[in-house]
Order: C-alpha cells, then sequence, then structure tokens
C-alpha cells in the first residue's frame, strides 16, 4: 500500500533532527520564554510520527528501540519522586526550589526542582502519545 | 527513632520483596520478610517496663496540616498489647507460611507484599490516635485481607470469599467513617484522647447516638458480629497462615480494638452498653450452635473464632456498667474488662495453634473435610497434641489458659447481678443462661474439632495424600503457641501485670490511675463457687451431648439453606448488581453519538440555567481592540474549513479540513500573542490529525451510493444550544469581572517566589503542580487503557480463564 516516497525520506532524515533539537531546546528554556516539558514532549513526539509516517513502522522501532509504556512509567516516577522529594527536607509536599550557579561553559546559570519535575511531564507526554499511536498503529 | 515511622517499616519491606523474590528466588522470600515482625517485636518489648508503669508514648507527624490531619502514634497498654500481638504472632506466621507455601509454585512476591501491607496498616490501626489516619489504616486491612483472600485468583471461591468480605467490611468502614465525623463535630478535635477528656459533655450531644451506632457498624462488621459474621467464614479460602494471622488472631479483633479504646465515650450510654454486650453474647451462642454443623475444618475454626469474638465483645459490653457504678473497683464488675483483654490473649494463642494445624493436615492428608478425617494421632503425633491442647483449652479446661478467661468470663456475666440499672436488674438473668449454653456448644465443637480429626478410624482410601507427620519447620510455630497455651495457666498474674493490666487501664481510664492499681488476681482455684458449677456442668452435659453427637448432628440438616444470612447476601448482590445493570442498559446505547447527546444537553442547560438564576449574562462592548484584517482572514477559513467538514463526501477530506480549523486557532493565539498556546495548538493538531489518518483505517467505508443523511431536529437542537450557550458566556464573561483577574497575582510572584519568566509553563509545574501531576497520570492511564482496549481483544481467544 506504501509507496516509496523518496523526496519525503530525504526531507525527514533532516528535518527530525531539527524538530528533535527545537524539542530539546523548547524544554529547557520553558521557564523563562515559550515552551516546556509538555510541548517540548509532543515536539519529541511528532518527530518520531513523521519517522513513521515517512517510513513505517518496523522500521522506526529499530531506529528508536524504546518501550514506550516503560518510558510512561519513568517519567511518572520522576514526577512524583520531585514532588515527594520536599517531603525529606521537612517542606511542604510539592514544595519547589531554585537556585542560582556559576557553571563551566553556560555561566551564571539557575538550576529549578521544577524542571525535574518538567522532565516527568516530558517523558510522559512523550510515552504516552508513541504508546497510543504505535498501538493504533499495530493494529491490524 | 519516632514511633509514627515504625509503623510504615513493613509497607517500605515490601518495596523489596519483589527484587528479593526475583534474584534470589533460591531462598524462600519468607525468610526475609520474617526478619520485620521478628525486630519490630523486640523494638516493641522494650517499650514494656515503662509501659506497664502507666507510661505512655506519643508521636506525630503532620500529614495535611491544612485540615489538621497527622499521623499520631499513640502508645499505652491497649495498643501496645495489640501491637506486639500484631508483629508476635505476625512472626511465628511468617516462619509457618515458609513451610506451607512452597518456593517454586507461589507467587511469593504478591504474598508477602500483601501480608506486609497487612502489617503496617494493622499497625497504623492500634496505635493511630487521630480518627481520621485510623479509618485510611482501617481500610487498608479491608483492601490487604481482600487481596490475601484472593490470592489463589483463579479459584471462584477465592474470589467470591475475597468479595463478600470487601463488600461488608468496607461498607462498615464507611459507616463508621461517618461516626468519626459526627464525633469530630461534636469535640471539635480528631484525637481520641481529646475526645476522651470530654466524654461527659459528648454523651450530652444530639449526635452521640448516632455516632455510637455508626462507629459500632464499623466494629461489627470487621469483627464479624451478627450478622455480619457470614464473610469471615468465606474468608477461609485464603491460605491457611493469612486465616491464622488476620482471620483469627488481628485483623477480626480491629473492631474488639475499636470498641475497647472508645470504650471511656460511649460507656455512658445504655445503648451502647445493650448493643455490645447484647450482640456479642448472642453472637456467641449463634456462631457455637452452628459450628457443629460445618464439615470443613476451617469453617470450624472460623465459627469458633466468631463465637469468641462474640465472647470478647460481650465482655467489653459488661465492662461499660463499671462506669455507672460508685466505687466500681471494688465490686465484681471489674472483672470484665480484664477478662475480656485475657481471653483476647489466649484466643491469640490457642486459635493460632489450630489454624496452623488445620492447615497442616490440609497440607499433609489433601483435605480438610471432616468426614474424610480421623485417626490421624498415631500418624501426627505432635500435631495431634498441639491440637489436644488448643481445643482443650478453647473448650475451657484446666490445665490450660482458656480455663482462666473462661471462668473470669462467666464471673464478669454473673456480676451483672450487682448492677441495676438500664432494666438490668430484670435481664441480668440471661447474660449467664446464653453465655452458659454458648460455652456447652463451645465445648462440644471443641472435642468434635480434635477428636474427628484425630481419633476414630484412619480411611486412607478417602485422603488424596499419603497422611504423615508435617516437617520440623511447620510445626515451630504450633508447638510454640501450644507451650505459651499451657504456660499461661501457670504463670497467669505475671501476663496480668505485664500485658493484661496496663490495657485494663486505658480502657476504663476514669477507674485506674495506673496499671498496678488494677487489683485482680487470676487464680484457678476460687473454692466451690457458682463459676465452677457452671463449668462443672458445661463440661459434664457437653462432654455427654459430644458423646451422642452423630445421633444428634444430622439434625442441623434441617435448617433450611432458603432463609440463610448467606442467601441474603446473594440475593442482595444479584440485586444490586442486575438492577445496576439494567438501568444503565437503558441510556448506555453504545454509540458515541449519544453520549455527546447527553453532555451537550446537560452542560448546556447547567450553563444557561446558572446564567440565568444568577442573572451574570451582561453584554458590553465598551472595551475592545479593534478588529483587524487577519481575524477577518482566519475567520473565514475557519467557517469555510467547517462547511467542507459538514459537506465531505470522503473521510479524508474531512480530516484535512478539522486540521485546517485547528491550525487558524493556532493562528488566532499567535496573533493575540499566546505563543505558548500557538505552540501547542499546533504540535497537538499535527499528531491529532496524524492519529486521525491511522484510526481512518479502521473505520468503515462511507458508501459510495451515499444516503442523505436525514435531518435530526434533535441533534440540531442541541449543536444549536452548545453554540448560543458559548457565545453568551464568552459574551459575559468579557463584558464583567466579578473577581480580580488572577493574573496580576502571576505577574507579581513568577519571577520573585518561583524564579522563573514564563508564567503558562510555571503555572503547569509549579503553582498548580498537583493539577499537572493528576493530569499526567491519567494520561498514563489512558495510554494503558488504549493499550488494554486493543492488544487485549488481539489475544482473547488464547487466554481463557481457567475455572470459567
Amino acid at each position: 500500500m506504501r509507496t516509496n516516497d523518496v523526496m519525503l525520506q530525504t526531507a525527514t532524515k533532516v528535518v527530525t533532527f531539527i524538530i528533535l533539537m527545537f524539542a530539546v531546546h523548547i524544554f529547557f528554556a520553558g521557564h523563562y520564554t515559550p515552551g516546556g516539558g509538555f510541548v517540548g514532549g509532543l515536539l519529541t513526539a511528532s518527530a518520531i510520527v513523521l519517522l513513521m509516517l515517512a517510513f513505517d513502522l518496523p522500521t522506526v522501532k529499530k531506529i528508536v528501540p524504546i518501550n514506550y509504556v516503560v518510558l510512561t512509567a519513568v517519567g511518572l516516577l520522576i514526577a512524583i519522586a520531585t514532588a515527594s522529594a520536599s517531603i525529606v527536607f521537612d517542606v511542604p509536599f510539592f514544595t519547589h526550589a531554585y537556585d542560582y550557579f556559576d557553571l563551566p561553559l553556560f555561566g551564571k546559570t539557575s538550576l529549578h526542582s521544577a524542571m525535574l519535575f518538567d522532565l516527568g511531564v516530558y517523558l510522559v507526554v512523550v510515552g504516552v502519545t508513541m504508546t497510543i499511536i504505535q498501538t493504533i498503529g499495530e493494529d491490524e | 527513632m519516632s514511633l509514627v515511622f515504625l509503623i510504615f517499616i513493613p509497607i517500605l519491606a515490601a518495596l523489596f520483596i519483589p527484587l528479593l523474590f526475583k534474584r534470589l528466588g533460591q531462598i524462600h522470600t519468607g525468610w526475609f520478610v520474617l526478619m520485620v515482625p521478628a525486630a519490630l517485636f523486640s523494638y516493641y518489648a522494650t517499650r514494656l517496663p515503662s509501659v506497664m508503669e502507666g507510661g505512655t508514648y506519643v508521636s506525630e507527624f503532620s500529614w495535611i496540616p491544612s485540615l489538621d490531619i497527622a499521623f499520631v502514634a499513640y502508645l499505652d497498654g491497649l495498643s501496645l498489647l495489640f501491637t506486639l500481638l500484631i508483629t508476635g504472632i505476625g512472626a511465628l506466621v511468617v516462619l509457618y507460611s515458609i513451610f506451607y507455601l512452597d518456593k517454586h509454585r507461589e507467587q511469593l512476591h504478591n504474598f508477602y507484599v500483601y501480608l506486609l501491607i497487612f502489617m503496617s496498616a494493622m499497625l497504623g490501626v492500634v496505635q493511630s490516635d487521630h480518627l481520621i489516619t485510623l479509618y485510611l489504616f482501617w481500610e487498608l486491612t479491608s483492601i490487604s485481607s481482600f487481596l490475601l483472600i484472593a490470592y489463589w485468583y483463579t479459584r471462584d471461591r477465592s474470589r467470591f470469599g475475597a468479595l463478600k468480605s470487601m463488600m461488608i467490611t468496607v461498607f462498615g468502614g464507611l459507616m463508621m467513617l461517618g461516626g468519626f465525623v459526627l464525633l469530630s463535630v461534636m469535640g471539635g478535635t480528631y484525637s481520641i484522647r481529646e475526645l476522651i477528656a470530654q466524654a461527659p459533655e459528648l454523651a450530652q450531644h444530639d449526635f452521640f447516638i448516632w455516632a455510637l451506632v455508626l462507629v459500632l457498624l464499623g466494629a461489627f462488621t470487621k469483627s464479624a458480629q451478627f450478622p455480619f459474621y457470614i464473610w469471615l467464614p468465606d474468608a477461609m479460602e485464603a491460605p491457611t497462615p493469612v486465616s491464622a494471622y488476620l482471620h483469627s488472631a488481628t485483623m477480626v479483633k480491629a473492631g474488639i480494638y475499636l470498641v475497647a479504646r472508645l470504650t471511656p465515650i460511649f460507656a455512658l450510654s445504655e445503648i451502647w452498653m445493650w448493643l455490645v454486650a447484647g450482640v456479642g453474647l448472642f453472637t456467641m451462642l449463634w456462631a457455637s450452635f452452628f459450628a457443629l454443623k460445618q464439615k470443613d475444618l476451617k469453617g470450624i475454626l472460623a465459627f469458633s473464632t466468631v463465637s469468641q469474638l462474640g465472647l470478647i465483645m460481650s465482655l467489653l459490653g459488661v465492662a461499660a456498667a463499671a462506669y455507672h457504678v460508685e466505687d466500681a473497683a471494688e465490686t465484681y464488675l471489674k472483672y470484665a474488662a480484664f477478662a475480656a483483654i485475657f481471653h483476647l490473649i489466649n484466643h491469640a494463642t490457642f486459635k493460632g495453634s489450630l489454624f496452623m494445624i488445620a492447615g497442616i493436615v490440609d497440607h499433609e492428608t489433601g483435605t480438610r473435610d471432616i468426614r474424610k478425617l480421623g485417626g490421624l494421632m498415631s500418624l501426627m503425633p505432635v500435631s495431634f497434641t498441639v491440637a489436644l491442647i488448643g481445643s482443650l483449652s478453647m473448650a475451657g479446661l484446666p490445665p490450660f489458659n482458656g480455663f482462666l478467661s473462661k471462668e473470669m468470663f462467666l464471673t464478669a456475666m454473673l456480676s451483672l447481678q450487682e448492677f441495676e440499672m438500664f432494666s438490668m436488674d430484670v435481664w441480668w438473668v440471661l447474660f449467664p443462661i446464653i453465655a452458659w449454653i454458648g460455652s456447652v456448644f463451645t465445648f462440644i465443637y471443641s472435642l468434635y474439632f480434635v477428636f474427628h480429626t484425630f481419633a476414630g478410624k484412619h480411611q486412607p482410601e478417602e485422603l488424596p495424600k499419603q497422611a504423615h507427620e508435617a516437617p520440623i519447620g511447620m510445626l515451630i510455630s504450633p508447638v510454640f503457641l501450644a507451650a505459651l497455651v499451657v504456660l499461661i495457666f501457670f504463670i497467669p498474674n505475671l501476663i496480668g501485670d505485664w500485658l493484661v493490666k496496663p490495657a485494663v487501664a486505658a480502657i476504663q481510664p476514669f477507674l485506674y490511675d495506673s496499671p498496678q492499681n488494677v487489683d485482680i488476681h487470676v487464680a484457678a482455684w476460687h473454692g466451690f463457687n457458682t463459676e465452677l458449677f457452671m463449668a462443672l456442668g458445661i463440661f459434664s452435659i457437653g462432654g455427654l451431648m459430644f458423646w451422642t453427637l452423630r445421633k444428634w448432628q444430622h439434625l442441623y440438616d434441617l435448617y433450611p439453606d432458603a432463609v440463610s444470612l448467606n442467601r441474603l447476601y446473594d440475593e442482595m448482590m444479584l440485586l444490586s448488581g442486575g438492577g445496576a445493570n439494567r438501568f444503565s442498559r437503558i441510556y448506555m446505547t453504545g454509540f458515541i453519538r449519544s453520549y455527546l447527546v447527553y453532555m451537550f444537553s446537560f452542560m448546556t442547560f447547567i450553563v444557561l440555567l446558572t446564567l440565568f438564576l444568577t442573572e451574570a449574562f451582561q453584554v458590553d462592548f465598551s472595551n475592545l481592540a479593534p478588529i483587524g484584517v487577519y481575524e477577518i482572514v482566519i475567520l473565514l477559513a475557519m467557517v469555510g474549513a467547517t462547511l467542507t467538514i459538514l459537506g465531505a463526501k470522503s473521510r479524508l477530506t474531512a480530516i484535512i479540513a478539522l486540521g485546517a480549523v485547528g491550525y487558524s486557532v493556532a493562528l488566532l493565539f499567535v496573533i493575540f500573542r499566546a505563543p505558548d498556546l500557538a505552540l501547542t495548538q499546533l504540535v497537538i493538531e499535527t499528531i491529532s490529525v496524524a492519529l486521525f489518518l491511522l484510526a481512518f483505517y479502521h473505520l468503515p467505508q462511507i458508501s459510495r451510493k451515499e444516503e442523505r443523511m436525514k435531518f435530526r431536529f434533535g441533534n440540531a437542537l442541541v449543536a444549536l444550544g452548545v453554540g448560543v450557550t458559548m457565545t453568551l458566556v464568552a459574551l459575559s464573561a468579557h463584558s464583567q469581572k466579578a473577581l480580580p483577574s488572577i493574573s496580576e497575582f502571576y505577574k507579581e510572584t513568577v519571577y520573585k517566589e518561583a524564579g522563573g519568566g514564563n508564567i503558562v509553563n510555571v503555572i503547569l509545574v509549579d503553582y498548580r503542580g498537583f493539577d499537572t501531576l493528576f493530569e499526567i497520570a491519567v494520561l498514563g492511564i489512558a495510554g494503558i487503557g488504549i493499550i488494554t482496549m486493543i492488544r487485549l481483544r488481539l489475544t482473547k481467544k488464547e487466554g481463557q480463564h481457567e475455572n470459567k
């Protein structure tokens, strides 16, 4: 059924990486400029979906050998662990902390515990979106 | 270490069990689990000396401060006694289970995880001073009990028993929660200690009776009192270690604990005394009578447990009488509370050993049917000895601990003649009489249990397995318990001073300042008094009736099953399940279009009603931005795309047009300077179009010769209604500001307090992190749901249920 679409496939090979880079950028920039874990996750998923459209499911599974259900679980665990970590410091559940650090190469950088939570969101969004699409796509 | 954290140690240990089972499967997982209760037992035992002196420990961990909910571990005589029972019997049961459950065939990781969860929950129940956390732990015991009963979940009977126990105990738990809430409304606190301090005022309150009845419903369902006891015999489908632990020694005693703990609050009420004593005593008689009808070893023990729990319950009811008498410590009424706690300890020892023996018999012969058993005495001498000790103690014979507490039980029942309130002066005589009849039947079923299993003729052809003695490891725990049964008979006052008196002082705090003031001395010989003659009567009449048991036991078969409580439960389940099913089927058509109609019409109705009732509809065009060319163009594109969807001949066109609408919305977001929304909308739109294309493959073809779709007036009305409603809401929302906008707050705090610049994202991860956490959890559940719907549908043909 699928025709061999050279143009789409060639473009995809380049574009996928651009989208992925952009997704990572948007994920990290989220706290100050538009973006965040949710959009970042969706963008990543869309990059993989593009791969799936251009090639086919088995090929993409070989390229990205990730079990998305596990990915979702890991994301949820990270989110919950970040939220409950505050208990150890004797502050209410879900209290975030941040501070500014001088890192080599980056200069003055702010690091947030909220970012870890966002990482959880990111992983869950990628995991669930891909789980849904893959499951429906594989169903014959 | 802080006491409150100790409660959670078993549940934390449970986290490692699956790992240990997987990695170190050649070592029985039980050995690791054994360390938990053993260590906790030795730790709690060190608290015994100071609690004996009347000392108490409190440790608090604030959980939800805004709602005043906290974990409070409160250790006094009563809770320490239960704690020691939970950890002590727990250790013995785990040891027993190591030999009972095969490490190769059984799913040990499940079993021990459930068991450890239960242990934490039970510790929480008996140590919590806070009513809400007590309730949470209480329900957790119900849930872990459910999981343990259904441990062999492929058996129909296991699942049935698990569901039944859950239905009944959770019903009671919910009632109890209502009682707790009423208590807190009356007393203004959730702390049991603070409530006890204001007990006299509480008794005057209008809600008092309601709280009392509701709390008792919780206690009676959990402790299997009449008429709720029916779940306990069915719970015997659980593996025997579970029956010995949960359904005889600990969980079923949670109701007893609750009654004992709340006695200082409720004892002033006449209803309390009549209900607790009356229901308890009736349960004792009823269950001991029907224990003889049972053919299953564990069934006999289940009914006997119900009966013994009734006995303890009735003693607690009588103990309430001490609150109404001047100088109760000088009268015989003081014995009731002591007898209750003393018998509770004794019951844990002899019933624990009996359950383990029943498990051994089942394990080594392959059956628990008492009609097939017999003559095992010479084949299983150790088991027989243990069973004999346990049964005779249960029957109330010397020299076993059951004799002492049974005597005291009779003393307490006779002591009611000194009590003249609440029409007791007329009715008191019923109590010793019922207690006596119940004891006669207890005597008979105790002998029935031991002699019909171990004496008589051996029938090897009836047994699935060649009977032989159990391995030594399996015998350690029951032998240990049986040794305690004998030992306690000889050192009752040591047990009294260490364990019973501190608990009694906790039940009757107004009576005694400290445990030492409890002036009760246990002795086997009191001279020739009424109790002794009653006991002799029990032994002789009981012995005579047991002798002729085979002649009259078939009379039980005359009792019709159709009028039993079990039948009532089954009918209720059928009725509620079937009724709910029929009701749902009226409106659950299976067509998504019907559901959309329900949802949209209800939403329209409710929003319009609110707009109308609160007179919120306003239109104010004064503060509007000018409409530019871009907006008009995009709007036209959206309308055009929507019309295309409606008129599209092929699905592909419709999907692409739908995508066009979505992208146009994203463009609108760009124009109105909401980059975050625009970005999200764009990506979502892209992915959902891809998803649509995937799902598209599964949809049925639209037929070529397309019929004109019928115009449905109802649907048109709903569609129009939704459109009008949304327009009205949008206009009203724009035209008035009833509340100041929250965006100012965000603008001020986003950098100072959250250290971020992008309000949208900081809302997601920080301000409203809880929402996001739950949303991603829901997302995860949705993903799992889709997998189960699609993947499991494909593999349906292979995995048929083995029991269906």
